[in-house]
């Protein structure tokens, strides 16, 4: 069993747990003053990387809170979990 | 063809309270509907608090995964700004209006949910095995202590746990989802003797 380590609740299965994306994108604070191209971006692009990935999860079967980690997308390794506002801690690349 | 009338499913809908009058007390885990509730779902910020504690007549509990209990009512800690209020055998009326008026003007959320889940409580020496066998959470002792309690899941419903006493669990449950949750915690308890 995957065991998440939630910033509140501490250790719990990952059956607790809903993936929320990936994490840190700032919606635009005019997004009227963007192109149709910035705009898309900011919806659909995602950086998709191989190796340290941070995204958002909640833990909805918990405290219902929302938390950022960072994870292997390799390995599926959970790296680091840190509550929301908190900004990204420093990890190791990840080999590539 | 049986001469029971077709409901879409091929299993019996078997009313809770049924199911509770059927069964009996086992040496390993025994099973007991708890009586109706008065719940409240409480989210709030600092400032709501203390006086929600207050109107309650205990402190909600600061810790994640802990639950405050005094007389019959209880607190149980459920997010880093909610808690679900119980009070078993009381009306919700008149205790949404006494919470009502002690948090006039601060920012808050009070519900009435009474009515969408049940108790149910497990109990014996086998009652951590017996929930064990849809909950994946750590429930020993010394991971899971007397005085906590979370929301989790039990197979694929979600339960509120908390655990009074070394052998006393009691589960909230959504109402749809009990007997579900009743009919599998009487197959795993059946093993236990």
């Amino acid at each position: 069993m995957l065991l998440i380590d939630c910033p509140y609740c501490g250790l719990r299965p990952e059956i607790e747990f809903r993936y929320g994306g990936e994490a840190h994108i700032a919606r635009p604070a005019d997004p009227s003053a963007l192109s149709d191209q910035e705009w898309a971006d900011f919806l659909y692009a995602r950086t998709n990387p191989k190796g340290k990935h941070a995204e958002r999860w909640r833990h909805i079967h918990g405290c219902g809170r929302y938390f950022n980690a960072v994870r292997d997308t390799v390995s599926d390794f959970f790296v680091t979990t840190y509550r929301t506002g908190e900004s990204r801690p420093e990890t190791e690349e990840s080999a590539r | 063809m049986s001469d029971t009338p077709n409901t879409g499913t091929p299993y019996p809908i078997v009313p809770l309270e049924a199911l509770a009058a059927a069964s009996r007390p086992g040496v390993g885990a025994s099973l007991r509907l708890l009586p109706a509730a008065a719940r409240l779902a409480f989210r709030g910020r600092e400032a709501a608090i203390g006086p929600a504690g207050a109107a309650f007549g205990l402190e909600l509990p600061r810790t994640a995964c802990r639950f405050a209990a005094a007389g019959t009512r209880a607190a149980l800690w459920l997010g880093p700004d909610e808690w679900i209020l119980l009070a078993p055998g009381e009306s919700p009326a008149p205790l949404v209006e006494t919470l009502e008026a002690a948090l006039a003007g601060l920012p808050h959320a009070l519900v009435d949910v009474s009515s969408r889940s049940v108790g149910i409580e497990v109990s014996g020496p086998r009652a951590a095995f017996v929930l064990n066998q849809g909950c994946p959470l750590d429930l020993a002792l010394e991971a899971f202590p007397v005085g906590m309690c979370t929301r989790t899941v039990f197979a694929k419903a979600e339960i509120v746990l908390r655990r009074t006493a070394t052998d006393i669990f009691l589960i909230d449950v959504w109402r749809s989802f009990a007997p579900y949750i009743w009919q599998l915690l009487e197959e795993a308890r059946r093993g236990t003797g």
